[in-house]
């Protein structure tokens, strides 16, 4: 079966305690919450979290104590407001003290761009002027060698390993994505592995049907896991939307320490696989998610 | 609710911000109220303009449904683009796109906003989200709308960590530290508008809202505002324009009804 694992095994050998993981690489979508929340089962801790934005999937890795440190441009709930764990962590070291690499979005990506090129920094004319590169070794004030014009370098990111979910992948990690990529393909490029969580397993035959929609190298690939629903509360297009009840219920849960525990264990902690969760969340909440009508795209030609 | 009942504060915003989109501009649209103002400003007087979003979207037609995310599904089916975040950054930094809209939870005199730290970034007393994309579109949009709550604790002379650049510290200072975006031109508050004076760069009240003294705008800004000499009453919401605003936002959902 090629690279197919259980999530499980993919997390207990690719996600070591102290690794740096790129996770959110689309944004708000395709986000691999099945993952982060095996994470949390397999208790890893010291961990570097490296993504654009994350829509409270950090949050709840910082609330489990995972995580030391992170490179991120945005960390909060996109529909509600602000992170309570990210906060607490900030502002009281509770329950341990990170360390916050900032960014925008666009350094983000550029330095993802820079790691997958294999070069060492890319210029950018974006946030000259601001705090952000006060004491930022990643965003260095620099000049342009020919004109002495002011630029920032984005010294390039290379995760140790990247998790990104797509729609189906082959059992070698050949994979179709679609909808907003955010930085999914300088991400994957960028990083040493890539575990692929697909919501289908397909057949390489059509993978290669269609190879203007594979989103990176198999070579990169170092597992692939088939997980149904593995993005929820997240949307993934054409399978199921976004879950804005989810989200607002998680604000709510997450205000106190003690709410965010309680939170971890319905949600995490007591349920061991994406099934149980799944027998949580229930049949009827999982119907109303699902599309109501679906929107083919026209085939392609490749013929010769 | 607005003091006769009509309209909410937030449904006056979206019709002030949407006025300020051109016709056939790229616009880098963002969440919440800026949206709602950019689909206003498509079934009116711009129908041309095409909106950007950073996780890789460009849309002519505004998603059929109340968005909660840029990413939610509705957004992607129907776009003219479904790509890289890069590629629609490069658009942003070869200075392609006219006009970004941003909120922020700390705005200045100059415009610069803060969306990080809230006291020192040693020991902030809140850990705001952060840039996000508010950052790059702020340094690198031809021109920037400011949407945003009007309170003394959010309108400080100085804010406590620069996000977002506005004009820094006045003058020419975008063109000294680098900058290639042109910085904001309007700010909409829940109180009034205010555009930037030429030379100084310093927010000057332009309009207050129906309803709402220049005095009350005076008391809910952090530093002493200049008015312009021609302050005059923001034209409220038409008819027309608040029947597509509650239908794009049937629950109230952003604007609060």
């Amino acid at each position: 079966m090629g690279k197919v694992v259980t999530m499980a095994q993919a997390i207990e050998r690719f996600v070591p305690s102290g690794c740096s993981v790129l996770m959110g690489a689309a944004l708000e979508s395709l986000i691999p919450f099945a993952a982060g929340h095996e994470i949390i089962r397999q208790r890893r801790r010291d961990l570097t979290l490296i993504g654009p934005i994350s829509d409270i999937l950090f949050d709840q890795l910082i609330g489990a104590g995972c995580v030391s440190r992170v490179i991120a441009a945005w960390i909060g709930n996109v529909s509600v407001g602000l992170a309570h764990n990210y906060r607490r962590a900030v502002e009281a070291h509770s329950p341990d003290r990170l360390v916050v690499e900032d960014h925008s979005n666009f350094t983000i990506a550029l330095g993802l761009l820079a790691g997958g090129l294999g070069a060492p920094f890319i210029p950018t004319r974006s946030l000259l002027g601001t705090d952000l590169l006060v004491g930022n070794l990643s965003l260095r004030r620099s000049a342009d060698p020919d004109t002495g014009a002011p630029v920032v370098f984005v010294r390039a990111i290379n995760p140790d390993i990247a998790i990104l979910h797509v729609q189906r992948s082959d059992d070698e990690g050949n994979a179709h994505c679609w909808g907003n990529l955010g930085v999914s393909e300088e991400g994957g490029l960028a990083s040493r592995g890539v575990v692929l969580v697909a919501e289908a397993l397909v057949s390489r035959d059509l993978i290669l049907s269609d190879p203007n929609r594979v989103l990176l190298p198999s070579s990169k690939v170092v597992a692939v896991v088939n997980e149904p629903w593995g993005a929820h509360p997240s949307p993934t297009q054409g399978r199921y939307g976004r879950d804005h009840e989810f989200y607002r219920a998680y604000h709510e849960a997450s205000r106190t320490q003690e709410g965010f525990q309680r939170w971890l264990k319905a949600w995490v902690l007591d349920v061991q696989t994406r099934t149980a969760y799944l027998t949580r969340l229930g049949e009827e909440r999982l119907k109303q998610l699902k599309p109501s009508r679906r929107l083919m795209a026209a085939p392609v030609d490749y013929g010769y | 609710m607005n003091r006769d009942g009509t309209y909410t504060a937030q449904e006056l915003m979206v019709a002030a911000a949407a006025r300020q989109i051109r016709d056939g501009e790229l616009v880098f649209v963002g969440m919440r109220l800026p949206l709602l103002a950019f689909a206003l400003a498509k079934r009116t007087h711009a129908p041309a303009a095409i909106g950007l979003f950073e996780c890789g979207l460009m849309r002519d037609e505004p998603a059929p449904e109340l968005l909660y995310t840029m990413s939610d599904s509705p957004n992607v089916a129907g776009a003219l683009w479904s790509t890289r975040m890069i590629n629609v950054m490069a658009l942003l930094q070869q200075g392609a796109v006219q006009l970004g809209i941003l909120g922020g939870a700390e705005l200045d005199r100059f415009g610069n906003l803060n969306t990080s730290y809230i006291g020192s970034r040693e020991h902030p007393t809140v850990k705001l989200p952060g840039s996000g994309g508010a950052a790059d579109i702020a340094s690198l949009a031809g021109r920037l709308l400011i949407v945003m709550q009007h309170e003394r604790r959010r309108f400080k002379g100085r804010v406590d960590y620069v996000t977002s650049p506005g004009y820094g510290e006045g003058g020419d200072w975008r063109q000294r530290v680098g900058l290639p975006g042109g910085g904001p031109a309007v700010i909409v508050t829940t109180l009034g508008t205010f555009s930037f004076d030429g030379n100084t760069k310093e927010a000057v009240l332009a309009s207050y809202h129906p309803g709402v003294t220049t005095d009350e705008v005076r008391q809910q800004t952090g530093w002493a505002i200049r008015v312009s000499p021609d302050v005059h009453e923001t034209p409220p919401p038409t008819e027309e324009e608040l029947a597509i605003i509650r239908h794009n936002d049937p629950h109230g959902f952003w604007t609060g009804r």
